[in-house]
């Protein structure tokens, strides 16, 4: 509970929130296409862990990234624009909530590749500190991604190289609607120390103990101790993706999903702040997504002719489909 | 004149990017010993992290190579055989190819794969044998299949100085081709080169077999006169040069080491008569529908397209109209 302001925590987590619950509005509205994958019971994680992190820190994210997108400090409003696909978005419209990046405040991308995150971070964080900066990286991953081959070989060339990424596992009980206890055969720290990986595990749920037992990991890798590890607890309470509001998958039980929601990452952080306080972040919050929603849907789309526009980095352009 | 094995080509340009630009770094299985001869002496002279020997896990060093490239970097990444570029297809096309889109012109990814001694390397069987160029080339990514050694130096400077991810494929068939190189250049990404000027057929010849191409022109010489364009890179490809040449012979023959379904010959020959009035039905002379190479040597050869079959498919399209 030491060295963040529980305040910053709660906005975080309440904007993560809020924004998720925005977006799902415009799912339903028509407005973002595609849906979204929500990281609502999550956002103690995104919160925890990026309020430890410096500006120039680097994390990579999952599918399910919008949390660490924000956390990290990008713009909410041209987050939500990228979600809409308009111009004025993070990625100019061509990402979309599965892809969402801003290079800008660390933030190497969403990726929508399961476990795809930990070797690309790893190898921009050692470029970097090639060239003498000393920053770190985290890379997000969901439970199921460390049934993937290409994360665990990651871990190898991390520990092997000491490279100071710390591997943030979310687990929140299911990859897509498969249960941890069905996929995960040993345990999930284990797989990391497996590699001679420090691994902790956190209550996911408590931003302020995701913050407490990140800041310890980074300051052990800053000062030279390679890779760790952080499974952090957690449950998603809202669907795996909006397609599910649509189709009914049955996978868990309403009594489990309402197990999991009593412990509320927004409740447990806004606990710990006055009544007034709470309601002044709540309002501000509430006042910088309604511009967001604004900016977002008054925005222009991207105009069909430049639909190939950044394909190539070196200004080679394709031939077009013909007809 | 100095005489340069395309192998040696290779090396240097290596070494001529290590020294000129301290962002460039080699990484890839085997590379301290130089197990293909490729990176020797690079080690001793750049050090451990100029030339970084990777376990095998070929997925995470090519996203690494991704995360690097990212945050400024220019690997080099080597890959003792084709078939690993199945492995790291995701990697490549579904990553570092597609980042710079994805991101709205972000970042960019410029990493080069290099594939040194691609196709049949005779007796090394179905799963060490192909050449899987085609498939870089269909989703977009930037493709080279030098044939001398001073496009091998040259393609692969290019390569490593360009802003995208480029896979270089150095044919095993054109290795040990040894040519008069007094100045080894940089060489443009994208044109062609007319090897050999003629009048009536123009062959497309990709990789090593454009040394088969080149002697089969000669062979004909007093019979048909075949000019030789070499595509040097097949993705962007040179449809200025090659259309410039077919314009001129309008007959059309294109010989390609790879599979026949789907493979580059096709879409040569498609985007030809799109734009040009052959005298003649093109022909393409490949290897079979879903090859796979086996093992004898007569039936390792047998797959691949040869002379013989050049000859023929020469003859064919100067015969008709």
């Amino acid at each position: 509970m030491t060295g963040v302001d529980p305040v910053r925590l709660y906005r975080t987590v309440r904007l993560i929130r809020r924004f998720e619950e925005r977006a799902i509005e415009l799912v339903r509205s028509g407005h973002i296409v595609g849906g979204i994958h929500p990281y609502i019971g999550q956002e103690g994680i995104a919160a925890g862990v990026c309020a430890a992190l410096r500006p120039d820190d680097v994390v990579a994210g999952t599918h399910r990234g919008h949390g660490h997108v924000l956390a990290k400090g990008a713009d909410p409003a041209r987050m939500m624009a990228e979600l809409c696909g308009r111009v004025t978005g993070l990625n100019r419209g061509r990402g979309g909530s599965m892809h969402a990046a801003d290079f800008a405040v660390g933030v190497l991308g969403a990726n929508a590749i399961v476990g795809a995150g930990g070797a690309i971070v790893t190898g921009a964080v050692w470029a970097r500190r090639r060239r003498g900066e000393d920053l770190v990286g985290v890379s997000f991953l969901g439970d199921g991604a460390v049934n993937e081959g290409m994360l665990l070989e990651a871990f190898n060339l991390a520990a092997l190289w000491r490279v100071p990424v710390l591997f943030v596992c979310e687990n929140n009980g299911y990859a897509t609607t498969m249960p941890v206890a069905d996929s995960v055969a040993g345990s999930i720290p284990a797989r990391a120390e497996a590699f001679g990986i420090r691994a902790s595990v956190v209550d996911g749920q408590d931003p302020a103990a995701v913050h407490a037992t990140t800041a310890a990991a980074l300051a052990r890798m800053r000062a030279g101790g390679g890779p760790e590890f952080l499974e952090a607890q957690t449950y998603r309470f809202d669907a795996h993706h909006t397609f599910e509001h649509t189709v009914r998958l049955d996978y868990r039980s309403a009594e489990e999903v309402e197990r999991g929601r009593s412990r509320d990452p927004v409740r447990i952080a806004g606990s710990r702040l006055s009544a007034t306080d709470r309601a002044n972040v709540d309002a501000d919050v509430e006042a910088v997504l309604d511009a967001a929603v604004a900016e977002a849907l008054a925005a222009p789309e991207p105009d069909p002719a430049t639909a190939l526009e950044h394909l190539y980095a070196s200004g080679l352009t394709a031939r077009t489909g013909g007809g | 004149m100095p005489r340069l094995s395309y192998r040696k080509a290779l090396n240097r340009a290596l070494a001529d990017e290590l020294a000129r630009d301290e962002e460039v770094f080699l990484l890839g299985e085997d590379i301290r010993v130089a197990a293909s001869a490729v990176t020797a002496g690079l080690l001793k002279r750049f050090g451990p992290e100029r030339v970084r020997d990777t376990p095998l896990s070929e997925q995470a060093f090519t996203s690494f190579a991704t995360g690097a490239a990212m945050a400024g970097a220019r690997p080099v990444v080597e890959f003792q055989i084709p078939a690993l570029l199945f492995l790291v297809f995701e990697q490549i096309v579904n990553h570092a190819h597609k980042f710079p889109l994805m991101t709205g012109g972000q970042c960019a990814v410029p990493v080069t794969y290099l594939v040194p001694g691609s196709g049949s390397r005779t007796g090394w069987a179905g799963q060490h044998s192909d050449h899987p160029y085609s498939l870089f080339a269909h989703v977009g990514v930037t493709t080279v299949v030098p044939a001398t050694p001073a496009d091998a130096y040259g393609l692969l400077v290019s390569a490593i100085r360009c802003d995208d991810p480029v896979v270089v494929f150095a044919p095993a068939g054109a290795m040990e081709v040894r040519a008069n190189v007094s100045d080894p250049a940089p060489v443009p990404l994208g044109r062609g080169r007319v090897h050999r000027a003629g009048d009536d057929v123009t062959v497309v010849a990709v990789g090593h077999v454009v040394h088969d191409a080149l002697a089969v022109a000669d062979e004909l010489a007093g019979e048909v006169s075949v000019e030789v364009f070499d595509p040097r890179t097949l993705y962007p490809f040179d449809w200025d040069g090659l259309l410039a040449s077919v314009a001129r012979t309008r007959r059309l023959v294109v010989v390609d080491d790879s599979n026949r379904s789907c493979g580059i010959a096709g879409e040569i020959i498609a985007t030809v008569v799109e734009q040009v009035r052959l005298h003649a039905p093109p022909q393409r002379v490949t290897r079979p529908d879903g090859a796979v190479l086996p093992f004898a040597s007569v039936l390792d050869r047998a797959v691949q397209p040869g002379r013989e079959q050049l000859r023929h498919a020469i003859h064919h399209v100067s015969k008709d109209g």
